[in-house]
Formats: C-alpha cells, structure tokens, sequence
C-alpha cells in the first residue's frame, strides 16, 4: 500500500475514533436519558465508520496486522487526528458546538468523498454519510435550541462557540498528503469543503440567534494533529483506550 | 433484488437478529447473496449501521445455523456498498415489527420528508397518528423515540434510513 494513502486513511479513521471515545464519555452523564442515549448511538457510528478503515488498512499491509493494531498500539505523535476532536468535552454545550463543527465537516467531506477513485473509501463514505446526516441534525437542533433558549443557555452556547472556534480552520487546511493524493483519488477539496461549511454554520448560528466569534475576523486558527503534533488531551485519552493492550498485549475476551 | 436459493433461504429465516429478536435477517435485508457452489457456500452480509455491534454476532449465527445443517465450507463476507436501506426490509418483516409493538419504516427513502416534522408515525399500540418524535436515538442506532398522544405510551419507530 503506498504510504500516502495509508496516511490519509489514518486521518480519516483517527478522526472517527478519537471523536467517537470523546463522545462515548458521556455514555451515563447526558444530562437526559433521550441524549445520553443519542450521544453514545453516535459515538457508535463514528468507531465503527473508524473499524472500517482500520479494517481496510490492516488487509492491505498485511503482516498478520488486524484492525485492532491501529487504535491500540501507536503512540500519540503517530495518530493523525485533527485537534478539535480530542479536545476535552466541556459541559454540554461545549460538546454541542464541537459536534455541530465536526458533523458539518463530516457532512460534506463524506458528501465529496462518495466520488473518489478508490473503491473502499468511497463506500465507507456513502454508509457513514447516511449517520452523519442524523448526526449533524442532532447537534444543530440542540445549539439552535440552547442559543435562541433562555438568556444562560444562550451564553453558554455563544461561549461554547467561541472555545472550539479556533480548532476548525484545521479541518480545511490540507496537509502534504491530502494535497499530493488529492488528484490522482480525486479525493474532497478542502477549499470547497470550507465554503459550505461555512455556509451551513451561520445558518445554524443565525437560527440560534448567535454570532460568529471575534476571534473569528482574525483568522488564526490551530493546528498541528494532521501531522500528528497534538495537545496533551491525546495523550491522557490513549492512556485510558489503550490501557489493557498495553498492560495485557495481546489480550482478548 | 436479491435472490437466495430456496434450500439456504429456509435455514436463515431461522437466523434473527439479536436486537430486535422478531425479524429474521432476510426481513431486515441484510444477506446481499448467496451462492452454493457443491455445498460450498459463499454468504455477503452488509451492516445496517457502521457502528452496528450485532455484525459479529449475526455472522457467527449464519455459520452455526448453516453447520447444524450440515454445511461446512462457509465463507462470509461483509459488503459496505451499497448502503443498507430500511427500503430493503421485507413486508412481512414490517408486518412483524408492528405486531412486537415497533413502528415499521414508514416512507421509502426516495419519498421519506426532508423535514421529520412531517414524518406521520402511526402508534403500534392504537393505530393513532396523533403521536409525535421524542428523539432521533433510540435504544440502537435503526431506532428512534416516539410517543402516543392518544394513547399515552412511548414506542419505538424503526427509522427510513
Ligand atoms: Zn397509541
């Protein structure tokens, strides 16, 4: 497998599965039965979208790797997620907010990526595309609901807005891999990508009465998870996911 | 459509699936094919959801029900493309769904509303449409959270997906 593209589906995939473990934090905390419920339905959807690739990459390196090779044994500079998914979650409306980034994100990425060259991924899109859609539904009701909600909930969302803004311009920001395999797989253009997000994202915000961020006329933005330079969060997480591989190799139950 | 040898259809309509126990996994539409080549069978399976954790479950299944029948050479395979969709759900799975007290799909996606406020899901219990969403999530993925405004009981509606 050339070594780009087994990148570029660690992107995907890490993405998937470090969002997936933030979410499943809340499994026994939502704040009502209905959301707890909701938040570990999508966490699901999001490991298992990661299982896909993981699955995909350990049948095409072969070397007796499985899927389990990829979330359990490397270590944080190897994992090429973008930083907004590995930030702590914050209280509810914090986790809102990153959702509804991450999910408008997901929604057109996997929207373009339907019709890239490369079979797998391409299929891989087209079911999680279907999840996403539910996905992004969900948080976009809750930050309309909490910003145009009770003068608290509005300020907490608009805060909650504010603290992630800064993760998103990574999201577009291609890396070398995506730029150099961008062509040939005819993979998503970031560029595209960002202006309907963009689009779709002060939709949401004007329904929910709220403003961008004043960071956001800067245009500064963090990164570094790309190319696997993260935040100390990675770390404290794959202390938690990788606790029994690391303590127990090999195991299984 | 798919089609499935007789003889191998009879034996996995005997195969449910473990979250919602009544359907069988031709209801739900979940075998792609299935070829027999001399007793050597070669089965593809799609998952309903990504995250699904029924997938490895329902395989081992397939391969017990198919051995105490005396096959075994079994392969099977899991398909991503196309997406399983709620349109591939047989009518008497849906038959059987609202008679456990589960809504069955409603729409088929090609005419399922954009906007769910106009999704009208009849209650199980009474046949009331007088019922409205509680949640998009219900206790799986395929599910989401109703109640009856007539007859006052919360259901679940397997969701056009
Ligand atoms: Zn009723």
């Amino acid at each position: 497998m050339h070594s780009d593209l087994k990148q570029y589906c660690l992107q995907l995939a890490d993405n998937s599965l470090i969002h997936g473990h933030r979410l499943s934090e809340w499994c026994g905390h939502g704040p009502i039965l209905e959301v707890d419920m909701a938040l570990s339905n999508i966490a699901l959807d999001n490991i298992g979208a990661a299982r896909s690739i993981y699955a995909f990459l350990a049948e095409q390196e072969g070397e007796g790797k499985t899927e389990d090779y990829y979330p359990y044994t490397r270590d944080v500079r190897e994992f090429l997620n973008v930083l907004l998914v590995e930030l702590p979650n914050g209280d509810f409306a914090d986790t809102m907010a990153k959702c509804l980034f991450f999910d408008a994100y997901q929604f057109y990425f996997y929207t373009a990526l339907k019709q890239c060259n490369d079979s797998t991924l391409a299929a891989i899109a087209e079911k999680s595309l279907k999840e996403v859609t539910y996905h992004l539904r969900f948080s976009s009701e809750w930050v309309i609901r909490l910003g145009d909600g009770t003068e608290e909930s509005k300020e907490n969302m608009q805060r909650a807005i504010s603290n992630f803004w800064e993760y998103t311009g990574e999201l577009f920001q291609p890396s070398a891999i995506e730029t150099s395999l961008q062509k040939t797989l005819q993979l998503p253009d970031l560029n595209l990508i960002r202006d309907q997000w963009m689009e779709k994202i002060s939709e949401v915000l004007q329904e929910a009465t709220l403003s961008f961020p004043l960071s956001s006329e800067k245009g500064w933005f963090q990164q570094g998870g790309k190319t696997g330079i993260h935040s100390e969060h990675l770390g404290f997480i794959l202390a938690d996911l990788q606790f029994m591989q690391r303590a127990y190799p090999n195991s299984e139950w | 459509m798919v089609t499935i040898p007789a003889h191998i259809a009879a034996i996995l309509e005997q195969v449910f699936d473990p979250e919602v126990p009544v359907l069988s996994i031709l209801d739900l539409g979940i075998v792609r094919s299935v070829e027999d080549r001399d007793g050597q069978l070669k089965i593809i399976i799609t998952p309903t959801y990504s995250g699904c954790p029924a997938m490895q479950t329902i395989a081992t299944m397939i391969r017990l029900e198919l051995s105490t029948h005396g096959f075994q050479h079994i392969i099977i395979e899991e398909q991503l493309s196309p997406a399983w969709t709620t349109d591939w759900m047989t009518e008497s799975g849906k038959r059987k769904l609202q008679e456990y007290g589960i809504a069955p799909p409603q729409y088929s996606t090609k005419n399922n509303p954009t906007n769910y406020l106009e999704v009208v899901v009849p209650c199980p219990q009474c046949s009331s449409s007088h019922t409205e969403l509680i949640s998009q999530f219900g206790s799986t993925s395929c599910k989401a959270l109703y109640r009856c405004l007539d007859c006052k009981e919360p259901f679940d509606y397997f969701k056009c997906h």
